[in-house]
């Protein structure tokens, strides 16, 4: 046996499961489990309860809200994303990245919920949902809140979502006239990223953000003022990418020296810019 | 409210054959089907959710079982390796795999086999491109996988 003991439950609503959050010290949400099962595994971490998102139907949609706004629920697997005809309306990239993410068995049971709140920053989801300007709907027992790409992400397995409080959302505007791109470098051609960097570019400027590079994905703030009106040429989407490396603090590892990875944000913010100017409607 | 506990009494469809059975909830679905049930047909290669040897169908998608509990497969319809041929008439996928030599040592085979029967479910003709996509996450290290691509796509009436 290679798990520490816990205990499970498996709530029939949201209020409940929030409930069963709020109300068990060391109790941990159970989406898909790709990345918590593992853990658990290796005793890295061991949460005393385990509360199974499984019968929670509601999380399991993808729709629209009122606004138009994609809305997509926490237990929404990757191979739903990529088989979703509302993703391809309204935000295709989101399921070309989505199979992209390991293999067609960790879709088929990870879900973008868990891809998020877990916030590896090697994810691919995260980065992405930043460049999308996307929000998140996190409930507590006392009420519900809805946070920005840009505050959601904090560090490695920390996001906005606090003790007793669960994930039920991701708001994703539609593209509308926007053009948006993913690109970066793996290990091996289906492997993890060693950086990766998503774009969006539409009427209201561009959007730039970086993953793998800190603990959290990192916005290309300087490239993106600099590509203000920019005719997004090979040769001008280069030089506003110029500089950037510098601005980051990578890690270094086996895959990668830091100096190698302010290369590669470099050279992935570049593509990512061109491949979503390219798409952008009427370019 | 529901109460969390340290096991639970799971109902599920394993082969076409209903079972009702308390686990223990830090069990894995991988261990409860070789251990509690004795079908030791799935195989347990790196236990870290990489290689893909540990794969079966959960209500016909492929899932790798080391990554999943036991009691998460409350209420749903399992396959593994022994469900595709009960009478011992090989299915047109495994007479491909023993036509193509498409396996070694055999190791990973069950979940090759997993993967690629739940890919022909919903493809029955897919390409060498579509079988590779399909089989990324099942690692051989005898093959190359060249035989095995070459199988599965004769299995759906291609040629490799």
């Amino acid at each position: 046996m290679l798990l520490r003991e816990v205990d499970y439950v498996r709530p029939s609503t949201v209020e409940e499961a929030v409930a069963l959050l709020a109300g068990y010290e060391g109790a941990r949400a159970l989406a898909g489990g790709q990345t918590i099962v593992n853990v658990m595994k290796s005793r890295a971490a061991a949460p005393d309860v385990l509360v199974d998102l499984a019968d929670l139907d509601k999380l399991r949609t993808i729709g629209f809200s009122s606004e138009g706004l994609l809305e997509i629920g926490a237990m929404v697997t990757c191979a739903q994303l990529v088989n979703s005809s509302e993703v391809e309306v309204a935000r295709p990239i989101l399921a070309e990245v989505a199979g992209t993410i390991a293999d067609v068995q960790v879709r088929n049971r990870g879900t973008v919920g868990g891809n998020v709140c877990v916030n590896d920053p090697t994810n691919h989801l995260p980065p992405l949902l930043v460049a999308l300007e996307a929000t998140f709907t996190i409930r507590g027992r006392e009420r519900e809140r809805t946070v920005p790409a840009d505050e959601f992400f904090l560090g490695v397995y920390l996001t906005a979502v606090g003790e007793g409080e669960l994930l039920t959302k991701v708001n994703v505007p539609p593209s509308n006239d926007a053009g948006d791109g993913f690109a970066g470098v793996t290990i091996g051609k289906h492997g993890t990223y060693i950086v990766d960097a998503a774009a969006t570019v539409s009427d209201d400027g561009v959007r730039i953000a970086l993953g793998c590079v800190a603990a959290a994905p990192v916005r290309a703030t300087a490239m993106e003022d600099s590509l203000a009106g920019s005719d997004f040429s090979e040769q001008s989407v280069a030089a506003a990418a110029q500089g950037l490396g510098v601005t980051l603090d990578p890690p270094s590892d086996v895959h990668g020296s830091a100096e190698y990875r302010r290369h590669l944000a470099e050279v992935s913010a570049v593509r990512a810019v061109l491949q979503a100017a390219g798409r952008r409607k009427g370019a | 409210m529901a109460t969390p506990a340290p096991s639970r009494a799971i109902s599920l469809e394993i082969n076409g054959e209903q079972i009702e059975m308390e686990v223990p909830a830090r069990r894995l679905l991988v261990h409860f089907i070789r251990d509690d049930l004795g079908l030791t047909g799935t195989h347990v290669g790196c236990d870290t959710g990489n290689c893909g040897a540990c794969t079966v169908q959960l209500d016909g998608e492929p899932v790798k079982s080391c990554m999943m509990l036991a009691v998460q497969a409350d209420g749903a319809r399992i396959a593994t390796v022994e469900g595709l041929a009960p009478d011992g008439d090989l299915t047109a996928l495994q007479r491909a795999f023993n036509e193509h030599h498409a396996l070694q040592c055999g190791y990973c085979t069950p979940g090759m086999l997993m993967s690629a029967s739940a890919l022909l479910a919903r493809n029955p003709h897919p390409t060498e491109e579509e079988v590779r996509y399909a089989l990324q996450g099942n690692i051989c290290r005898c093959t190359g996988y060249v035989n095995i691509v070459e199988a599965v796509v004769a299995a759906g009436g291609g040629h490799a």
